[in-house]
């Protein structure tokens, strides 16, 4: 810590001068979110795609290729002639709602078991603390697999399967603000007027969380769109007449010899939202830190 | 020592006896008849009813419940019905090979993140650090049943080199394991990054230079050294998650793993072999904490894990 500190004017040269440059290049990030989220908010009603429908003079189109239809396929088309960058616009709107979902399912329970906890300690604390034990106990896609896999596949069973393993995080966060929090004065204060333990944690102790879950919540997101893919890449996540970039990839697999877009188009199109909500989650956990109140 | 690691077996069992019952709760919960799932959609109502009793199923729910937790403490987790082998021996029967991927990963994983992150970290701020933490984030970014699906078209379809999938040669290892190691070595580079970066700073780092060392003796032999320990914990308690990544890089290259087997099981509902891999998981996954926890305080005598905690 010492260190830092005795760094810091020095650096403070360089930085400065550096900010006037650093101003646009940090809106990078939202600048592409942005566009993911116009992609899948306004692409599905521009574009029309039917996930069953199939035309076969159509099938393994290079990019670019006219089809039959008289269009273009940018991007091509896959085994059974569906347009590839159709896909990529549907699958764009599957998972950032899958992940905003699940994101605000495992916020939700999250916050409240971590606030409850570090707030109340004694019992919820040491039942939390080994109920975290056990889930860690599996790896966290394992556990998604077999709970969406037990399940008939649907939208909800997938945001369920994702938030059962995203939630911990959020709980272990927020516990750690409100064992903090719940020794200061205000807390003490409100306590001694007669304010009821439920009142306090909502309006004394859940604010403060909110920075470092805002931080948490981006990352989480990254991982939940991740995992939402893996699990619609072994076909064991939305059901057929959904579009997930999980499953387009898994299409495209068994062409990769004559049809490499298909299966490349859509990793990049996730590569991409992930790595830019990595930067995002970076910049904003350095910001609000990790449970870290000042 | 000795009661820290009793303290730990303790916590362990009871982790395993809750993982046992997550298991059991999931397949109990999920709809559909255990019974006419492993008759197929062929079997009549007597055949049912007949195997219903026979599998304890027309019991209470506590009875199945305690009869189910006799049967894991002796590890047996019934048939698989597909198979038509005892689940757990079927399981560990894979586990060799998922061992075999991880092990060769997780080599991969330290040997090029410890180098990646020696050469940020001697230098914060250079090309060399700036060029390597890009390349981490992208690590970690990347899905990786897609940076498997690229390598094959990479290096099985374009230049037809290395095998795409399945398993017998050395050559066969190569791609499932660079695609599992991928993030790892993310992990192991930024990790190694800022260790070294931080201990740069240490008086003694100025000593040994002061003492007229090159900058790569001071690199290696005292940078890299404090270095070790942070390392040795994340990849121990990095299993879990090789484990969990393993299940998909398994899928993408048909390696005949434990995590291709889950799969597998899952996607038919054969509950015997889902539940003893499972079970299984947990139990490594549990061990490897416990050995991390154990070996992390023998190597650092300013960690004493029993007085702390």
């Amino acid at each position: 810590m010492t260190a830092t500190l005795e760094k810091s004017p020095a650096k403070a040269g360089p930085t400065a001068r550096k900010r006037p440059g650093r101003r646009w290049t940090r809106w990078i990030p939202y600048a592409i979110l942005a566009l993911y989220a116009l992609t899948g908010g306004i692409g599905p009603l521009l574009i029309d795609y039917n996930p069953v429908y199939t035309s076969l003079p159509d099938r393994l189109l290079a990019p670019g290729s006219p089809v039959s239809s008289g269009a273009t396929a940018w991007l091509g088309t896959d085994g059974t002639g569906r347009d590839v960058l159709a896909q990529v616009v549907y699958g764009a709107r599957t998972s950032v709602l899958i992940g905003l979902a699940t994101v605000v399912v495992s916020c939700v329970v999250g916050v409240a078991i971590g606030t409850l906890a570090g707030y109340f300690r004694g019992w919820p604390d040491m039942i939390l603390a080994r109920g975290i034990d056990i889930l860690l106990a599996f790896p966290a896609i394992l556990l998604t697999i077999v709970i969406a896999g037990a399940f008939e596949r649907s939208v909800l069973v997938v945001v369920v399967a994702l938030s059962a393993t995203a939630w911990i995080s959020f709980a272990r966060v927020t516990r750690g603000v409100a064992l903090s929090i719940r020794e200061r004065a205000w807390v003490d204060a409100a306590r001694v007027l007669g304010v009821r333990p439920l009142a306090i944690l909502w309006r004394h102790v859940v604010p403060f969380t909110a920075g470092p879950v805002v931080a948490l919540a981006t990352l989480e997101f990254a991982l939940v769109v991740l995992a939402e893919a893996g699990l619609s890449f072994l076909g064991i996540g939305l059901p057929n007449s959904a579009v997930s970039w999980g499953q387009t990839i898994a299409n495209g697999k068994q062409y990769l010899a004559t049809a490499w877009w298909i299966s490349a188009i859509p990793g990049v199109a996730l590569s991409l939202l992930i790595i830019t909500i990595g930067i995002l989650g970076d910049q904003l956990t350095a910001r609000y830190g990790r449970g870290h109140v000042r | 020592m000795i009661r820290l690691i009793v303290k730990r077996l303790l916590i362990g069992v009871l982790v395993m006896w809750g993982a046992a019952s997550v298991i059991f709760l999931i397949v109990r919960v999920a709809p559909g008849d255990p019974a006419s799932i492993m008759l197929g959609p062929d079997a009549d109502s007597e055949q049912i009813a007949d195997l219903t009793a026979r599998l304890g199923l027309d019991k209470p729910m506590y009875v199945q419940y305690l009869s189910y937790l006799g049967d894991v403490v002796r590890l047996d987790f019934g048939d698989s019905y597909r198979l038509g082998t005892a689940a757990m021996p079927t399981v560990l029967e894979r586990l060799s090979a998922t061992a075999e991927l991880m092990l060769a990963s997780t080599a991969i994983a330290v040997i090029v993140g410890l180098t990646l992150g020696l050469l940020a970290g001697a230098r914060p701020g250079s090309i060399t650090d700036r060029v390597v933490s890009a390349i981490s984030i992208a690590l970690q970014s990347f899905p990786t049943f897609w940076v498997g699906i690229m390598l094959i078209l990479i290096f099985a379809q374009a230049l037809r080199i290395l095998p795409s999938a399945g398993a017998g040669s050395p050559l066969h290892l190569i791609l499932p394991a660079v695609t599992l190691a991928l993030p790892f070595t993310a992990v192991v580079a930024r990790l190694t990054r800022t260790n070294v970066a931080e201990t740069m700073r240490e008086a003694y780092i100025q000593t040994a230079r002061s003492k007229g060392l090159s900058e790569r003796q001071v690199l290696l032999g005292h940078a890299l050294r404090n270095s070790l320990i942070p390392v040795v914990t994340v990849v121990g308690l990095h299993m879990g998650g090789l484990m969990g990544g393993a299940v998909v890089v398994e899928n993408v290259f048909a390696w005949p793993g434990t995590g291709s087997l889950i799969v597998d099981a899952v996607s038919n509902r054969d509950y015997g072999l889902v539940q003893a891999a499972t079970f299984l998981i947990a139990g490594i996954v549990m061990v490897f904490n416990l050995v991390t926890d154990l070996v992390y305080s023998q190597l650092d005598p300013r960690i004493r894990l029993d007085g702390a905690s």
